[in-house]
């Protein structure tokens, strides 16, 4: 037998019909394909009981009610929850990406302390019991040097239980340096108190007003609670009529009935214009003005000097003059005062973008003069103010002969002193009062809670050398943000979803909520929350420090000031006080000096700060940088998508940043494309940004919803810490604007800066 | 070359192999015969042998006696596979259900024995092999079928409440998943024998819901 080439071919066929009708190739291929979707490094979600945990989120100001779905207890989605009535079950991005804040790589997992040079990310870990006697002999050994008010804290807000408790530990301590970040809200509650006397939240009632004069305020770009907002306005069916005015087409002004371009940082001087308008054409609330207000018409004092009234401050105002600095024609102008005087529920809006910048007290009077103007204060639909929340007397603070000097120290920041008597808190002035100041720092320790000023100030080169010079830095934060990676020691607090913290009523709801964010999950790492770190510490300083905490932990110390309201926050999660529980409007009275709406502010008559008028005028804000070295102007703009403040923007947000804002790892500018072509500038061009404060690396993206000659950078990028998911991608708005004091609050008054583009 | 050569008829002992007839024919058989040999052990292969490769073969950690259980309890098999609260369904049972009874050994059958000691005490679950487990892509809500469409166990997992041992796990090595999946019948052809597992491939999900709701169902509905 003779086995040719022929059989082997004869072989392999038969080979290949028996396979073929064989069950082989169909079942393997239907194994590879299962196969392929098996490798050991796809993750395959845990399966298990589901069950939900509801709370309140943290990560802003807004306090929206969450419902947290675990899978065998761990937290697997964060869902916005339906009964709560701010948000209705909408959630913006950060609140749903906010199990990245649990588990991300950015989280610090156990007490830090600094090993190498500062900043250089050389940490030791160590216990509790080391970190917080560490601290409080730090502590205690400034004291006994007979200056406790050398001693300042940082928090992001000053309201709720943990603030408080923050405040109540430096009062005993012996220090009236307990700082907080400042806001547009900052502005609007002092231009409520210096016009109305009243103190407490400002209470915007945007659920019921149907006329929204928005001078740049980003109702749909993040401001006032983002998914109560996209409820409210975000229906393309809306009634409710929004006019945006501002230089920039942002997200909201896409939304808007109209949008209106102006000049930036000339928002008082329409105000003023609209003012004169409504004013000439008698469409201002009679009866308001003629019964409840004061200082609308000219005045004169006991000694006989005659003061000038808001309607002749208005009248120097016309339209003509209005729109050679605005921009804006002078038929629009006059239409839309029309309009906004003829609305039924106006309401004028202060504050640029989500109002992470107080801005100019002037342009906010001269907004609020314009609520005053349609009588809509302390109306269904108009401007309120909510007093603070109502928590049970805690015994009070005895202090020791050190703390009473320590507190009979002027303020640090200078809030509150004669120059800005009217003030609570200026941080963005302490970083200039620590570089100025001759010898050492005024600041020997700083403790940092929930705030992270070394990103969120302007001009951080200034802040970072500031804070070089405080010799102890004690940073509570969840997470390794710029602050912390500056800091000496590190005690990191419980993140959002791990810890209990009252909520009070967000800052511009117009009625009382509180609210309650309990632990979803226990604690995933070695942490503690920042009100018992604070307790422990007291507790071992000793003496009168330590009998001001008479409780053992936060969790006591929150149910004994929430009192009668612990059950019902503690089931529910939330307390609203509905409309017909408030008082009827107008019962509020007017607690100045005239007990009257007051165009002329009496209170801002300083003696001891000239600078200022009392009336307000419109004065442009000097921004930094000279016209002809500097001939664009930047803004910063804020973004649904990006979180600007002292919690960054999730990786999962960063992801869902457009490339025309950020392209792999550099951020672009956008520019009109008439003065991209005067410069040269195509789409997509590498150029190089450089302001009077720094520079930084960009590329061109041509947009038409920007005005000519002004250049916008989204807020929120150029981290430098936390992770390589957020760091090191584009820059940060802060490294190149830095802040202008306002002359008569003293808070940050910059919309800009002064810039110029140069292709790289 | 000329003409009249190429018109020349051609001899036929010319041709080469003229002569070899019965050689050739054997040629033809030998190759036949390769085809067969090829044929035929690859169909072996495909029907006997890559079924017997494709499968290991484990036994679960205890030989769990389901019929003497379902005796005892009161709820069928629900007493044990029960819904929970919200309507999910909590598939095999953990050592909360069996501790109540099983704290200690109640007979000295060597398999109790063995479960108390080795998962009770030491508070260890054990590790049962599913025979059911679906991807993790596939969603089946067992309330749907069992409380929904009032559907039997049995219809799906065949006649287990009454096996007095548990069955050998077949794991098909490729994938992990259990050969009842895929069906007994490695060419999944006829119908599967009463009271053994029916299949469970998407195929076999299509066949019933056509022929109980009259459509395949849509795409969205199994894989979320």
């Amino acid at each position: 037998m003779k086995v040719a080439r022929r059989s082997f071919l004869s072989l392999s066929l038969g080979v290949a019909a028996g396979v073929t009708l064989s069950p082989l190739p169909w079942k393997l291929m239907d194994d590879i394909s299962i196969w392929t979707q098996n490798w050991p490094w796809t993750p395959v979600p845990e399966d298990g009981e589901i069950s939900y945990a509801q709370s309140i989120c943290t990560l802003c100001p807004g306090g929206c009610g969450i419902n947290v779905r675990k899978i065998n207890n761990r937290p697997v989605k964060i869902e916005g929850l339906k009964e709560h009535p701010l948000n209705k079950g909408g959630l913006c991005p950060l609140g749903m990406s906010g199990l990245q804040y649990l588990y991300g790589p950015s989280r610090i997992q156990s007490p830090l302390k600094r090993v190498g040079k500062r900043g250089s990310g050389n940490w030791k870990k160590i216990t509790w019991k080391e970190a917080l006697a560490d601290v409080s002999e730090k502590l205690y050994d400034l004291r006994v040097s007979g200056r406790p008010q050398a001693l300042a804290c940082i928090a992001s807000t000053d309201r709720g239980t943990v603030p408080k408790l923050i405040a109540r530990f430096l009062t005993a301590y012996g220090s009236p340096n307990f700082i907080r970040a400042s806001t547009a809200f900052d502005s609007l509650e002092q231009a409520i108190y210096l016009t109305q006397g009243q103190q407490g939240t400002p209470g915007i009632d945007i659920e019921n007003a149907d006329f929204i004069l928005s001078f740049g305020t980003g109702i749909l770009d993040g401001w006032g609670g983002a998914s109560r907002m996209c409820n409210l306005y975000g229906k393309h069916n809306s009634t409710k009529k929004i006019i945006q005015i501002e230089p920039r087409l942002s997200d909201t002004a896409v939304c808007a009935t109209e949008w209106i371009g102006i000049n930036p940082g000339t928002e008082a001087a329409l105000a003023l214009g609209l003012a004169h308008v409504i004013i000439k054409e008698s469409l201002y609330n009679k009866d308001f003005v003629e019964y409840v207000s004061f200082g609308f018409d000219d005045w004169t004092d006991e000694d006989g000097t005659v003061h000038e009234g808001f309607a002749k401050l208005a009248g120097s105002y016309p339209p003509d003059k209005v729109s050679q600095i605005t921009g804006i024609s002078k038929t629009k102008i006059v239409s839309l005062a029309r309009k906004f005087a003829r609305a039924s529920k106006p309401i004028a809006l202060a504050g640029r973008g989500q109002g992470s910048v107080p801005g100019s007290i002037d342009e906010c009077l001269a907004i609020h003069s314009l609520n005053a103007l349609v009588g809509n204060i302390n109306r269904t639909g108009g401007v309120s103010v909510i007093p603070g929340p109502d928590y049970a007397k805690w015994p009070e603070v005895k202090m020791d002969v050190a703390a009473s000097k320590g507190m009979q120290q002027p303020r640090i920041d200078g809030a509150g002193g004669k120059q800005f008597p009217n003030t609570q808190f200026l941080l963005n002035r302490l970083p200039e009062i620590i570089n100025s100041a001759k010898g050492e720092s005024p600041v020997q320790a700083l403790l940092v809670a929930d705030a992270n000023p070394l990103y969120t100030l302007p001009d951080t080169a200034a802040t970072k050398k500031a804070f070089n010079r405080i010799p102890f830095i004690v940073s509570f934060s969840s997470y390794m943000d710029e602050t912390s990676a500056m800091a000496d020691y590190i005690l990191p607090n419980h993140s959002y979803l791990e810890r209990y913290q009252d909520v009070p009523t967000p800052a511009g709801l117009a009625r009382p909520l509180i609210g309650l964010a309990k632990p979803v999950i226990n604690p995933v790492y070695d942490t503690k929350h920042v009100g018992d770190s604070f307790i422990q510490i007291a507790k071992s300083l000793g003496g009168f420090i330590e009998n001001a905490f008479p409780w053992d932990n936060y969790e006591a110390f929150l149910k004994e000031s929430l009192d009668d309201q612990w059950d019902e926050l503690n089931n529910k999660g939330f307390i609203e006080n509905k409309y017909d529980d408030l008082p009827a409007p107008l019962a509020y009275s007017f607690n100045t000096v005239s007990s009257k709406f007051e165009f002329y502010p009496t209170l801002r008559n300083n003696p001891k700060n000239k600078d200022v008028d009392v009336l307000p005028a419109f004065t442009p804000v000097p921004i930094e940088g000279d016209f002809q070295k500097f001939p664009l102007v930047l803004i910063p703009y804020d973004s649904i998508r990006l979180a600007g403040n002292y919690i960054a923007n999730s990786p999962f947000m960063t992801k869902t940043i457009d490339d025309t804002v950020l392209k792999q790892q550099t951020v672009l500018v956008e520019i009109n494309p008439i003065t991209a072509k005067k410069l040269g500038l195509c789409e997509k061009d590498k150029a190089v940004l450089i302001t009077p404060k720094g520079k930084a690396d960009v590329k061109i993206h041509l947009y038409e919803g920007i005005m000519p000659g002004v250049l916008a950078l989204p807020r929120g990028l150029g981290h430098t810490a936390y992770s390589k998911y957020l760091a090191d991608k584009g820059v940060n708005v802060n490294d190149l604007i830095g802040p202008i004091k306002d002359p008569s609050s003293g808070h940050d008054m910059a919309w800009g800066i002064r810039a110029r583009l140069t292709k790289a | 070359m000329s003409q009249t050569d190429q018109h020349q008829p051609v001899s036929t002992k010319a041709m080469p192999g003229a002569n070899e007839t019965p050689a050739a024919n054997s040629t033809g058989w030998i190759i036949f015969l390769f085809f067969m040999i090829g044929f035929v052990g690859s169909l072996l292969a495909g029907w006997i042998l890559f079924p017997e490769l494709l499968y290991s073969k484990k036994n679960q950690p205890i030989d769990f006696n389901h019929a003497i259980h379902l005796d005892q309890v009161d709820d069928g098999c629900e007493s044990c596979h029960f819904f929970r609260e919200d309507g999910t369904f909590a598939g095999m049972p953990g050592l909360d259900s069996c501790i109540d009874c099983h704290e200690e050994a109640q007979t000295d059958n060597p398999e109790e024995i063995k479960f108390v000691e080795e998962y009770v005490t030491q508070g260890i679950e054990v590790p049962w092999l599913n025979y059911s487990k679906q991807p993790d892509c596939v969603f089946f809500p067992h309330s749907a079928h069992v409380i929904g469409a009032d559907m039997s166990c049995e219809t799906c997992h065949g006649d287990i409440g009454n096996s007095e041992h548990t069955r050998v796990y077949e794991q098909n090595k490729l994938t992990g998943y259990s050969r009842d999946i895929w069906g007994h019948n490695i060419a999944r052809l006829g119908k599967h024998k009463q009271g053994e597992p029916a299949p469970m491939k998407m195929n076999d999900c299509a066949k019933c819901h056509k022929k109980e709701t009259g459509h395949k169902g849509a795409c969205f509905q199994c894989h979320k």
